[in-house]
């Protein structure tokens, strides 16, 4: 079984970001970049699917600047078989990537397609809804567990008050939730060894795809700051000050 | 203009989050349509018709939409829009699940979780885990929009008369079914609903020192909460995280306990309206963002606490 993964190049998860002073955007100059965690994942779950024995191929693909090269490598180093990046220097919306990944998804015809639930810059939630319904197939959102069986596969999915089972027939879509794994690190010589992994190059163009967007960011600001309040000195202050200044108990 | 506003619902009780969405659909303006997907929710279409402000009841009744299936439910709802100006949704698992499918079958990009509307085409929305505000202007002809519920006050669940009409359309993609659910069973109050929220981390310890968190909770009627850290290190279930990547809260009253204040937390509870923090690290970045901050021992300070509330 062929799985297909896809990635984002992300501003790393331990970077505080910071507002453009023109607010056209937030800085990223000299900022660290990463793969999306959410992305780790997918990549994880689909090499322990290989390690399984349940999938043979795994395709790794990003849709992205030139540098996101350095997060398909990565995920060949953890386990992917071959790459491939559609180059696009433009922010493009979740519907854009869904649309490229759709002709990806039918040039490579996969049985599991693995995405992160999310990516940590623009929080969408929304790329592999909107590739499942492009491409028709079920959709297994926010993953904790992930069992392929037969020509199905069975997707335990972390919703608001507990955890929901549905059962997808193949091929289907699978968003990955923080708990399905731990991703590993990349071992020193599989690092090696993934700088010789095939790593093709496409453009939307060539796979026939428009990224026209009817969303446009007007601006972007830094949220409203909190400030700090006071030190209560004891239990008995605290209960007060919430009884009779600020009137909430 | 007229607004479809996607109903929150088990097919028995209609979820306050709602009220919320509905909040949002009454700031953009215009006729307020609420529909209910669903097997067997005539009492869910009948507290809709109820909500002030919303003037049609659309109720789908179909086996095919019984557990809110996306593959089923998406089909239903982009074939409905199609005659609206807007679609919303609350961004819970349910409605972030349904609604991107709704927009890519309609070929418009989706704007997720707002927190204020600006106009009838702008509205604002966090980014970079609420480190960022972006302002996003929408050209779709059908707005497709899910609401982040804290930042809307809910409209009231009375005084409404909307009429509610049965929807024949069915549709069973036949790609997924439903196996089985398991929802965490709490005589509390809900967690996004709570007026009152107390939130325990790291600082706890073990799962079992919960019971002081509860005994406080239960005396204020709150809900209980956790940080990244305590659901990560096992001490409770993940349905009880806040933050970024668990629930977004924003109570009257928020109690961080032994919390220290990571931003992935921070970004689930920071628009809280009294935010207190118990910790024993005067450093703690709790302390930065909290109204009324106690520098203690936290099995000493919450039996305490519960005593004197």
């Amino acid at each position: 079984m062929k799985v297909l993964v896809a990635v984002k190049r992300v501003v790393d998860y331990n970077v505080k970001v910071r507002v453009k002073a023109d607010n056209s955007g937030v800085d990223l100059a000299n900022v660290k970049m990463s793969m999306n965690p959410f992305c780790e994942i997918a990549v994880e779950e689909a090499v322990r699917l290989k390690e399984k024995g349940v999938a043979t191929e795994i395709v790794v693909v990003s849709i992205g600047p030139t540098t996101a090269q350095e997060q398909l490598r990565t995920a060949l180093a953890l386990g992917a078989d071959r790459a491939i990046l559609v180059e696009s220097a433009e922010d493009l919306t979740s519907l854009a990537v869904a649309k490229l990944l759709k002709a990806v998804v039918d040039k490579e015809q996969p049985q599991l397609v693995i995405l992160g639930k999310q990516a940590i810059d623009s929080d969408n939630n929304q790329t592999g809804q909107m590739l499942a319904a492009l491409t028709g197939y079920g959709q297994g959102t926010f993953a904790s567990k992930v069992e392929v069986s037969g020509d199905s596969v069975a997707v335990t999915r972390e919703i608001d008050g507990g955890a929901q089972t549905v059962s997808l027939k193949l091929p289907a879509i699978v968003t990955t939730d923080l708990r399905l794994n731990e991703p590993r690190y990349a071992s020193l010589p599989n690092i090696m060894k993934a700088k010789k992994k095939p790593l093709e190059s496409l453009t939307p163009d060539a796979l026939g795809v428009s990224t026209a967007s009817t969303n446009k960011t007007v601006k972007v600001e830094a949220p409203a700051a909190r400030s700090a309040g006071i030190k209560v000195k004891s239990v008995a202050e605290l209960v007060e000050k919430l009884k009779n200044e600020a009137k909430v108990i | 203009m007229t607004i479809l506003v996607i109903a929150e619902h088990d097919n028995k009780v209609l979820a306050p989050a709602t009220l919320n969405t509905v909040a949002a659909a009454a700031k953009i303006g215009g006729d307020i349509h609420v529909l209910v997907a669903g097997q067997g929710a005539g009492a869910v279409a009948e507290a809709a018709a109820k909500i002030a402000g919303v003037s049609k009841v659309l109720n789908a009744d179909n086996a095919a939409y019984a557990h809110q299936l996306p593959e089923n439910v998406a089909p239903l709802v982009a074939e409905l829009g199609k005659g609206y100006s807007h679609i919303l949704a609350a961004a819970t698992s349910n409605g972030k699940n349904i609604l991107p499918r709704v927009a890519a079958q309609l070929d418009v990009d989706q704007i997720s979780e707002i927190i204020s509307v600006e106009s009838a085409d702008t509205f604002k929305r966090p980014i970079y885990a609420g480190n960022a505000i972006a302002t996003v202007q929408s050209s779709a002809a059908i707005k497709v929009i899910t609401v982040r519920a804290t930042g809307f006050d809910p409209v009231a669940a009375e005084g409404g008369s909307a009429a509610v009409e049965a929807v024949a359309a069915a549709h069973d993609a036949g790609t997924s079914s439903f196996v089985n659910e398991e929802l965490a069973k709490s005589d509390r109050p809900e967690l996004t609903a709570a007026k009152i929220v107390v939130s325990g981390g790291r600082g706890m310890q073990n799962g079992d020192n919960f019971k002081h968190l509860y005994a406080l909770a239960d005396k204020l009627g709150a809900a209980v909460g956790a940080s990244r850290a305590a659901v990560d290190a096992g001490f409770v279930p993940n349905d009880m995280q806040v933050g970024q990547t668990g629930k977004i809260v924003a109570p009257q009253l928020y109690i961080a306990v032994g919390i220290s204040g990571a931003i992935q937390h921070l970004a689930g509870m920071k628009d809280s309206k009294v935010i207190v923090a118990i910790n024993k690290d005067e450093e703690a970045p709790i302390f930065q963002v909290a109204d009324y901050g106690l520098v203690a021992d936290l099995f000493e300070a919450v039996p305490e606490l519960e005593k004197l509330v």
